[in-house]
């Protein structure tokens, strides 16, 4: 294949084909604009480099007729003009450069925008933190951007006074900033049978990680005086067209659940659930209530839809297993990961994702053999509860095929099971919480594409 | 001394108060009202704790279906067009034993709301407060009673001239099919070797942590198949165009002719069988690492007249120091010349037009310049 480095410089050979097939499309359609003639220019450049030393060029012959880079060599159209002023974009936007990586649907999963998901690109994702504005999106009537103003937060049930908050007053009220993720209880349903979808932003796109800020449940709990000895559970309602309903253990209303406003230092997104939702951390999102307007107290749980008919775990005895909240360890390589190329032999970094709804990540392993063989990764910091945590690993690739995956433990010692070991305990037909290691094949060639491993 | 005390004095003061502030919180929020409470508190739990009063025939519900319903559910409630469907799957057997056989054996792919739901009260709720789709808690308490005695009756649970209410739905509740068919989290003897409620509960599947040897043979049991080739587009408009990779075009596994793409890829050249089976060149797709440019939105002349701050000096139709854009448009309405004019104003300066000064922009990039000229001759909003 044409696609070595040939030295540091990154002068890579191009293909007989070097312009490729889409912008010669859009030249076709398009014309040539200033951007795609750079683009040209520098693919004229990157070719008859190639064609001046021949196929066969050594590092020496290359050195002798290659000058340099005319990116280095000349001045740029950003080192010779006045850029923009302040405050030009007063609410910032990404580059115009990074419009590849966007919250995107999974095709045929769902007919009907309003009840359906977008994914989150974490193929090309940093560290810990999503972005919010490409936090998975799930919903199960539509998003609507509501007026904070005309928001209330009821909570009643089994308390001594049921009370009514504004956003003034929530907001007024001791607050907590924590990050976590959110990960919904189908995310990789798609492959409880066999692999079904090509990329790492439809595998496993249901999680995001943000920095929440809100009220402890627990505080307007106290507040309005919940039965301590006959409260178990809460429920929690939407105020969308859906209600949104669903019943949290009152051990976990107690313990570190968040009424929440913010998210990454800005009042939540709309499609998150501006202004005031719920986060339960290391539960399935669909418990993290979004348009949060109703708290419940009440002595049992509450047989919501969403608790009932879906979010449900068929056995293969066809018993189905209610109330399965938690989100048990996982990981996943985000990148080298289905769908992708790599650009050349030698190094690469393999990073991923992982995460448990137990606790934190104690240890992360990475086979490049498809499980023979296993080496521990470098956990980033911080490694934080109930939280995305970043793991890192070096890896030479000497262009022979491979197969990489990744295998998360928690503090209480439990590990990221293999596919067949939880269709053993399973089978295939649970749709949710499918935490099971994800194989991603490396062609010799350099294609990875999603598979799935004995 | 007596300074001393009386700081300390009131330093523990504040503390007091502060203490007192973190029990209670003067000032926040109040009581909620009787009817507040009525108007919010619409949940029916699965003994029926919250169902209001009330009572829909079969025949009422069949009317509501038809008009509210049938066209995303099917008119007998199977559709899966845009929903799960609502019907089908369930038996008389299943009706006695509260165990819905399909989901067992899998002869229903398809798990119909009828086939998973164990309490009834949960179809009433979610009707009462989601539906119809597009117009979510719109039906009158007997209409919903209604709606579910008719589905009900579709899924050949109830008669046709059936009334359900709030007085016999406890008892329509011991037919439901699926009724005995949770294993729920909180009930502990379910949960023996495993609990996925409690945050402190265990795992049901244990994997050891091997480091070595741990696969003797390892075997790909399972690779993207042929109809989700080409189901999420094109991969490498979803990556970087620069970066450790890049999408691919074609994914080799969705090739057409996979093992040509292979012999393409150790030859570096391009084959297509032909009717002899001998290989022709032909142009055929293989997979490389493809870099996609990202689609440019072009910044139009009003956001650069925004974002170059012509705005703070001229209004898009009112003069604030300068003259307003739409009165520049109308002065120089059929001028030929007009352009070229105004580039060499808005860029060297000017003055005595519009009786004040203009300062030169040498600095904005000449194409931005024509941009927003063009811009704002074209009368652009």
């Amino acid at each position: 294949m044409s696609n070595e480095l040939k030295k540091p410089g990154r002068i890579i050979r191009a293909p007989e084909n070097f312009i490729d097939a889409s912008l010669s499309q859009a030249i076709t359609k398009n014309g040539l604009n200033e951007e795609r003639r750079d683009f040209l220019r520098k693919s004229f450049v990157a070719a008859s480099a190639v064609m001046a030393g021949g196929a066969a060029l050594t590092q020496s012959a290359m050195a002798a007729t290659f000058e340099g880079d005319p990116l280095i060599l000349n001045h740029t159209e950003y080192d010779q003009t006045l850029g923009l002023p302040v405050a030009a974009n007063p609410y910032g936007v990404p580059s115009k450069y990074e419009t590849n990586l966007v919250r995107r649907e999974s095709p045929g999963l769902t007919q009907v925008g309003g009840a359906s998901v977008a994914f989150s690109p974490l193929q090309g994702l940093f560290g810990i933190i999503t972005p919010s504005g490409l936090h998975f999106e799930r919903h199960h009537q539509g998003w609507q951007d509501m007026d904070p103003a005309k928001h209330r937060l009821m909570v009643m049930g089994m308390v001594k006074n049921p009370k009514v908050y504004t956003m003034d007053d929530l907001m007024r009220l001791p607050s907590v900033s924590r990050m976590h993720f959110i990960e919904c209880g189908a995310n990789s349903a798609t492959e409880w049978g066999n692999v079904a979808v090509p990329t790492v932003q439809y595998t496993h796109g249901m999680i995001s990680c943000s920095e929440f800020t809100g009220v402890p449940l627990s505080v307007l709990l106290d507040d309005c005086g919940f039965d301590k000895k006959n409260g178990k559970f809460v429920l929690a309602e939407g105020a969308d067209g859906s209600g949104m309903t669903r019943t949290i253990s009152m051990e976990n209303a107690l313990d570190d659940v968040i009424v929440a406003y913010g998210m990454n230092g800005e009042m939540l997104r709309p499609e998150n659930g501006y202004p005031l939702r719920l986060v339960v951390p290391g539960v399935q999102g669909v418990s993290s209530v979004k348009w949060l307007r109703r708290i419940e107290v009440g002595d049992k749980p509450f047989d919501a839809k969403d608790e009932v008919s879906h979010y449900v775990d068929l056995l293969p005895n066809g018993m189905t297993r209610q109330y399965t909240s938690v989100q048990e360890a996982k990981s996943v390589i985000t990148s080298p990961s289905g769908g992708q190329v790599l650009i050349g032999k030698g190094f690469y970094n393999i990073t991923g994702l992982a995460w448990t709804g137990r606790g934190k990540i104690t240890r992360v392993d990475v086979s490049a053999d498809g499980g023979r063989t296993w080496r521990t990764a470098r956990l980033e910091t911080p490694v934080l509860s109930k939280a995305l945590t970043r793991f890192n690993i070096d890896w030479v690739w000497d262009g022979s095929p491979a197969i990489l995956q990744s295998r998360a433990m928690d503090d209480t010692g439990y590990v990221q099971p293999k596919i067949n070991q939880l269709r053993g305990v399973r089978g295939t037909k649970s749709i949710y919480h499918n935490n099971a290691i994800q194989s991603w094949r490396v062609a010799d060639f350099g294609e990875v594409t999603n598979v799935q491993v004995n | 001394m007596y300074k001393l005390t009386k700081t300390i004095l009131t330093v523990s003061l504040l503390a007091l108060s502060f203490a007192a502030s973190a029990k209670e919180l003067p000032g926040i929020g109040r009581t909620a009202t009787v009817k507040e409470i009525a108007a919010w508190d619409i949940d029916v739990r699965g003994d029926f704790k919250g169902i209001p009063k009330g009572a829909g025939s079969v025949a009422l519900g069949n009317k509501v279906w038809d008009e509210k319903c049938a066209s995303c559910h099917g008119t007998f409630g199977e559709s899966m067009e845009v929903f799960g469907p609502i019907v089908g799957g369930t038996t008389k057997e299943d009706m006695k034993t509260g165990h819905v056989l399909a989901l067992a054996d899998g002869s229903e792919p398809k798990r119909s709301t009828l086939m998973k739901v164990a309490t009834l009260s949960t179809i009433w709720d979610y009707i009462n407060r989601a539906m119809p789709w597009n117009a979510p808690k719109t039906l009158t308490t007997d209409e919903v009673y209604g709606v579910v005695a008719y589905i009900l009756n579709m899924g050949e649970i109830l008669p046709a001239d059936f009334v359900l209410s709030n007085e016999n739905i406890a008892e329509v509740q011991k037919t439901m099919p699926n009724r005995n068919g949770m294993l729920s989290e909180l009930d502990s003897k379910n949960t023996s070797d495993h609990n996925m409620w409690k945050v402190k509960g265990k795992g049901d599947v244990k994997n050891p942590p091997c480091m070595k040897d741990c696969v003797k043979k390892v075997e790909i049991t399972s690779v993207l198949p042929d109809y989700a080739c080409d189901a999420h587009g094109n991969i490498a408009e979803q990556n970087r165009h620069f970066g450790a990779v890049r999408g691919a075009d074609t994914l080799l596994a969705c090739n057409e002719h996979p093992n040509l793409a292979e012999l393409n890829r150790m030859h570096n050249t391009k084959y297509q069988p032909d009717a002899s089976g001998s290989k022709q060149p032909v142009t055929f797709a293989m997979t490389k690492p493809t870099t996609v440019a990202p689609e440019i939105a072009e910044t139009t002349g009003v956001e650069m007249l925004k974002q170059n701050k012509c705005t703070a000096c001229h209004g898009m139709t009112k003069k604030i120091v300068g003259p307003g854009f739409s009165e520049v448009t109308a002065k120089y309405k059929g001028d030929a010349k007009a352009e070229a004019h105004l580039i060499d104003v808005v860029t060297n300066g000017g003055s005595g037009v519009w009786g004040g000064s203009m300062p030169p922009h040498g600095h904005i990039k000449a194409e931005h310049i024509k941009t927003m000229v063009q811009a704002i001759l074209s009368g652009a909003k």
